[in-house]
């Protein structure tokens, strides 16, 4: 059903002229299509667009409240005495080149990091490596998608050989009789993208799988609540009871796919009963869940972050994928298996060359052959470029220790609310040389910085975002920026510039990067060489690969073959062994942590905008009602949280669908109503991923002690 | 430092499981050299999914738990198709059925227990079971079974306990006709109360399972059948045993070591002698009961870790048992102490019995634990229950929710129309509008669907609440 409003702002053409231009949204991966209209007061409103199909949340509603907003930065800051004060653009990139110059000549190159964001459009994303590795020539760069992405990103690219979140059109659900749902929750996430859930939902096939009885959850055919940081096993469970039940599908196993005997014999330990106590999900429903999706005619299995985020995270991925495997989902028409990708573009994020390990057109950069190909592009030496770096807690975690970098540039992420074991990280923080961010608002990262560069936002300047889908999108700009604020690539070829770069290699005009960033992405996974602004603006739908001018895409990945030289998917040998954390006499409670539809991310763009705070002002925590009376709480009081790594503040809110044993936290708010606080950085061996998903805590009620 | 030399004895769940876990501690071998001895001419296969075999829904091969290059993969000494017959302590050496022997620096009795056959007459020949008598022990058991019991054709199982009706069960799903002999009054006694036994035998006898309760077998003729001790007769091709085991300890009794129902083993799965341990069926120790795959795992982790000084702080306290009916269609869990009647004023119980639909619900609680329960047919709140029981936590207060799980109606009805809802309900998540903005909205002037949409932005994000506004609108018109 589509909403009823849309139909006047569908048609309209871009034209800035006429005060209104086709753009998207600047928040989530979904990219909702959205037209801006300007004049006396700049207004949005909803577009037709595949992704949204004509809706929009309430942060897309109010996204252009910030553009104009009182609490926009529009002057660099640079502290003096303790303070942060305004400075002329030229000192702070004097002051900010000078410092990087002499900690590197002292330290030597790594001296210096940076951590970049999965919101940066793929200009930005490309430009930042390319800074970081020629005019750094650093090693140490990641990004927040580490956070994010990278466990779906490892499973994926182990078993399919290439990693594209979705590897067909997000419109392919819509035929999908069945689709499970692994630690998703869109309808608050991604509200939009649940239109596409539809056909599945009223065939009674849709299964979600989450611990919390989520506004997804409540509309899913079949609700499995695992006990959190036991799916793995539960994927196991199914996957059993998909073999014992006779749905295994040996023509696919035998022509498209390695592995499977492997698995098998670890999934044959994991019989349905026996999965149940470990999880908690009933044996008769993970049948169930087997059931429908080895029924259906079409059917996908797709994972987020509640399923990822977790020291097992890739491993856990790919027991999904072992899943969708064995019933012949992926690379099979009208079904599927993919990943929801989260932040704005934490698809092109992943692609172009911000990730420790990677150069652009998603390669690696211990590969000796995508060395000589990029050093080629950037022409400088394959020899001078850097290896890969450490992963982003690592380095958050490195920063101001001995050996570790002494300064740190952020451009695009909030990291004192967002990384996992937050007040460590602070800590490390306040122990640089030299902290610089780029950012539109004084976020809580930039209020202890030593710079703070003001930067435009997504309709202040042109660039291109790579939605959730593989689809190229280009985002225009719509309005002009307010005076004195810079886009992060002037600021990128401004400080290259002063380090000595050729002015040339460092272009701050975002086609003229983009058009550099096809020639580096030629002949790798993620090859954009045929995508151009031009075929953008006329209007094709171009999903990667897209390898030359003439060709149309890839809409559909892995119909022939999978990205492996055998053209073969592999089955990946996974098992259970649990969080990392479990709960004890002192800390007897899983905590889980999530998001509220109104709020993005950290919380610094979204906490800005009135309507969005008026609906979630503050930091909760929703717990079983018994929980509560056990602790001395009853709902509206404000409870202390604590786990191993600190401790939080959080409004009660008694929820009776949870279990008694698991807390829910958002984690968008900042200082003391910091989720992060408590998160555990245990690390997944294969993507670096924290397990942000669970960790032990309890609460109490607080006393207003500190 | 050479490593130490281990000998595992016995290669089914136990041995097996054993042999991965000191792999997984030490993969290449540096601190643990180890042998394993298996008596089955097979490599390891799971147990658990025999039931599963003999329903056909998993080839035999689907059980197998090793493949066969497993061992030399993993650096282990295996030795197939051949028994210990002998241990002696004093030079610290086992004797195998093949002549060899094999030294050891510590040795692991894993050689679990073998089937016990009631004293019927008929049933046993000098050589082993008669002709048409199969033990449901191993996998060639289950290949006599598969391949005596034609379909259609009838078939007694002599036991109603857990294995015995998982057996039936499978069998009356190929197509066999099925009886089962029990000399009890009700079946699963020992982890059912009498009315948990009944409803269930009840919901078997509705998937063509015939029962003889309270009576045993007292001849078996080949060709015939059973006669029993009632008098009556059952037909059987085919008698399938499953009147429990018996602790294969015959090794340990011979080299002296305490033997009660088990080889009697303390914390760190040690007998009486100290570089002797045993786990799983054949082992006892006071935290568990044998029979079960369970704790034989968990014993089997405590032990590699000690065996690899992985963790030589680790001890194993027991496990506690939660009892699952592996039989298609039928939804059984039965954990901790069942046997406490509703009258029990020392205890909190509860117990919904509803036989006609195959569903009893039963739950003992002691300070707000829960400490046992039965569960047949409401299996979401089996699932829910086991785990309060395995973690020890206190029970919600809601127990009628907690006993009957999605049998019990969910939460508040649903509002019967608009003008029942509260001002403050939100109508649209996606834009957090509530019912009190869409009524002022209508009296500032949008009045239809549509324009609530524009004035309020309603049904304007996934667009599930459409069909809601519309209703708000259809409701404040009536009211205009």
């Amino acid at each position: 059903m589509t909403p009823v409003t849309l139909a006047a702002a569908a048609t309209h053409p871009t034209d800035p002229a006429a005060g209104q231009v086709d753009t998207h949204c600047p928040y989530c991966a979904l990219q909702c299509g959205m037209t801006l209209r300007t004049g006396a007061r700049t207004a949005i409103a909803p577009r037709e667009f595949p992704t949204n199909a004509g809706g929009l949340c309430q942060k897309g509603w109010t996204a252009a409240a910030l553009l104009d907003s009182p609490a926009r930065l529009t002057t660099p800051l640079v502290r003096v005495a303790g303070e942060l004060r305004p400075a002329s653009w030229d000192d702070a990139l004097d002051l900010v080149a000078g410092r990087l110059r002499d900690l590197q000549a002292a330290h030597g190159p790594d001296a210096v990091a940076i951590f970049g964001g999965g919101g940066l459009t793929n200009e930005k994303a490309y430009l930042l490596g390319k800074f970081a590795r020629v005019a750094l020539g650093t090693s140490q760069i990641d990004y927040n998608g580490r956070f994010c992405m990278s466990a779906a990103a490892a499973a994926g690219g182990r078993a399919f050989g290439a990693d594209r979140g979705l590897p067909f059109p997000l419109t392919d659900l819509a035929g999908a009789d069945a689709v499970l749902l692994a630690g998703a929750n869109p309808a608050e996430t991604m509200p939009p993208f649940v239109q596409h859930l539809r056909g599945a939902a009223a065939k009674g096939g849709l299964v979600v799988v989450d611990p919390r009885r989520t506004p997804t959850a409540e509309q899913a055919s079949l609700h499995l609540a695992p006990v959190p940081g036991t799916d793995l096993a539960l994927a196991l469970g199914i996957l059993h009871a998909a073999v014992a039940d006779g749905h295994l599908r040996q023509s696919y196993l035998d022509e498209r796919t390695t592995g499977f005997a492997a698995v098998w014999r670890i999934a044959a330990a994991y019989w349905p009963e026996r999965v149940e106590r470990i999880t908690g999900v009933a044996a008769a429903d993970q049948r169930r869940a087997a059931d429908l999706l080895a029924r259906a005619r079409n059917a996908y299995v797709l994972t987020a972050r509640g399923t990822e985020q977790h020291a097992t995270g890739t491993d856990t991925v790919s027991a999904w994928i072992n899943l969708a495997l064995a019933l012949g989902l992926p690379g099979t028409p009208g079904s599927g298996f993919g990943c929801l990708t989260g932040q704005g573009n934490g698809q092109g994020g992943r692609e172009h060359g911000q990730k420790a390990d990677q150069l652009p057109g998603y390669r690696r950069i211990d590969d000796p052959a995508a060395r000589e190909h990029v050093a080629r592009v950037w022409g400088v030496p394959a020899a001078s470029l850097p290896g890969p770096g450490r992963s982003a807690y690592e380095l958050l975690d490195a920063l101001g220790t001995e050996g570790g970098p002494r300064a740190l540039l952020v451009f695009g992420s909030n990291v004192t609310v967002s990384a996992p074991r937050s007040a460590h990280v602070t800590e490390r923080l306040s122990g640089l040389d030299l902290l610089v961010t780029a950012d539109l608002v004084l976020s809580e990262t930039s209020a202890t910085a030593d710079v703070v560069l003001p930067v435009t936002q997504w309709a202040e300047e042109d660039g291109t975002m790579t939605n959730l889908e593989g689809r190229v999108l280009l985002r225009r700009k719509a309005v002009d920026p307010p005076e004195g604020v810079r886009t992060d690539l002037e600021v990128l070829s401004a400080l290259a510039g002063r380090l000595g770069q050729p002015e040339d290699r460092f272009p701050a005009d975002p086609e003229t990067v983009f058009t550099e960033l096809r020639a580096a992405s030629a002949g790798g996974i993620a090859d954009y060489s045929g995508v151009s602004y031009g075929r953008l603006r006329a209007g094709e739908a171009l999903y990667w690969p897209v390898p030359g001018d003439d060709h149309p895409g890839t809409p559909r990945m892995f119909l022939d073959a999978f990205a492996h030289p055998d053209g073969r998917a592999r089955f990946v040998p996974v098992t259970h062994t649990g969080p990392a954390e479990v709960p004890d006499a002192e800390f007897p409670l899983r905590a889980v942590t999530g998001r509220v539809l109104q709020h993005y991310q950290s919380g610094a763009q979204t906490r800005a905008i009135g309507e969005l705070a008026a609906v979630v002002p503050e930091a909760f925590v929703e717990l079983h009602p018994d929980t509560a009376a056990r602790a001395g709480l009853a709902e509206g009081d404000l409870a202390r949280v604590a786990s191993r790594r600190g401790v939080m503040r959080a409004r009660v809110r008694c929820v009776g669908s949870l279990r008694p044993d698991v807390l829910f936290l958002p984690f968008h708010f900042p200082d003391r109503q910091r989720a992060n606080l408590l998160t555990n950085p245990a690390l997944d061996p294969v993507s670096r991923m924290p397990e942000f998903k669970v960790c032990a805590v309890r609460v109490t009620k607080e006393d207003g002690a500190a | 430092m050479s490593p130490r030399n281990v000998v595992v004895l016995g290669y089914g769940m136990a041995g097996a499981r054993l042999a991965e876990e000191i792999r997984h501690r030490d993969p290449l071998a540096e601190r643990v050299a180890l042998t394993v001895v298996g008596a089955e001419p097979h490599h390891a296969y799971n147990r658990v999914l025999l039931s599963s075999v003999v329903g056909g829904t998993l080839r035999p091969e689907a059980a197998a738990l090793h493949d066969r290059d497993w061992a030399a993969r993993h650096h282990v000494d295996l030795r197939l198709g051949v028994a210990a017959t002998a241990i002696d302590r004093a030079v610290r050496q086992v004797t195998l059925s093949d002549g060899g022997t094999v030294g050891y620096d510590a040795l692991v009795l894993a050689t679990g227990s073998t089937p016990w056959l009631p004293p019927v007459e008929g049933l046993v020949t000098d050589s082993g079971p008669a002709e048409g008598v199969v033990a449901f022990r191993t996998l060639d058991d289950c290949a006599r079974i598969l391949d005596a019991a034609r379909v259609g054709a009838p078939v007694a199982v002599l036991g109603g306990g857990l294995l015995g009706l998982e057996a039936a069960r499978g069998l009356a799903g190929r197509g066999n006709l099925v009886t089962v002999v029990h000399p009890m009054g009700h079946v699963m006694e020992r982890q059912l109360d009498a009315s948990a036994g009944r409803a269930l035998a009840r919901t078997l006898a509705g998937m063509g399972i015939d029962f003889r309760l309270g009576t045993a077998a007292a001849r078996y003729v080949p060709g015939d059948g059973l006669k029993l001790a009632d008098g009556g007769h059952v037909q059987a091709d085919l008698v399938v045993v499953s009147a429990g085991v018996r602790p294969e300890t015959a090794l340990a009794e011979d080299a002296g070591l305490a033997v009660d129902r088990g080889v009697l083993v303390d914390d760190a799965l040690r007998t009486t002698d100290g570089r002797i341990h045993a786990i799983g069926d054949c082992a006892r120790h006071p935290g568990t009961v044998s029979g079960l795959v369970q704790p034989a795992w968990e014993q089997a982790g405590i032990l590699a870790d000690l065996l690899t000084g992985a963790d030589t702080a680790a001890r194993y306290r027991g496990t506690p048992v939660v009892t699952r009916l592996k039989a298609r269609g039928v939804d059984l869990t039965a954990l901790g102490d069942t046997q406490t009647d509703v009258a029990d004023e020392s205890a909190e119980v509860l117990a919904f019995d509803d036989p006609a639909r195959g569903r009893y619900a039963k739950l003992v609680l002691r300070d707000d634990r829960v400490t046992g329960a039965i569960l047949l047919g409401v299996p979401d709140a089996a699932a829910t229950i086991a785990q309060l029981f395995d973690h020890g936590v206190p029970a919600p207060g809601d127990r009628l929710a907690l006993l009957l799980g999605r049998a019990l109606p969910s939460g508040a009805p649903a509002a019967a129309s608009p003008a029942d809802l509260p001002a403050s309900a939100v109508v649209c998540r996606c834009n957090s509008v509530t019912k009190g903005a869409l009524v002022d909205a209508w009296r500032g002037g949008a009045c239809s669907a549509a324009e609530l949409a524009t004035a309020t932005r309603a049904s304007t994000g996934c667009g599930s609440c459409s069909g809601a506004v519309r209703g708000i609108a259809d409701w404040l018109a009536s009211t205009a």
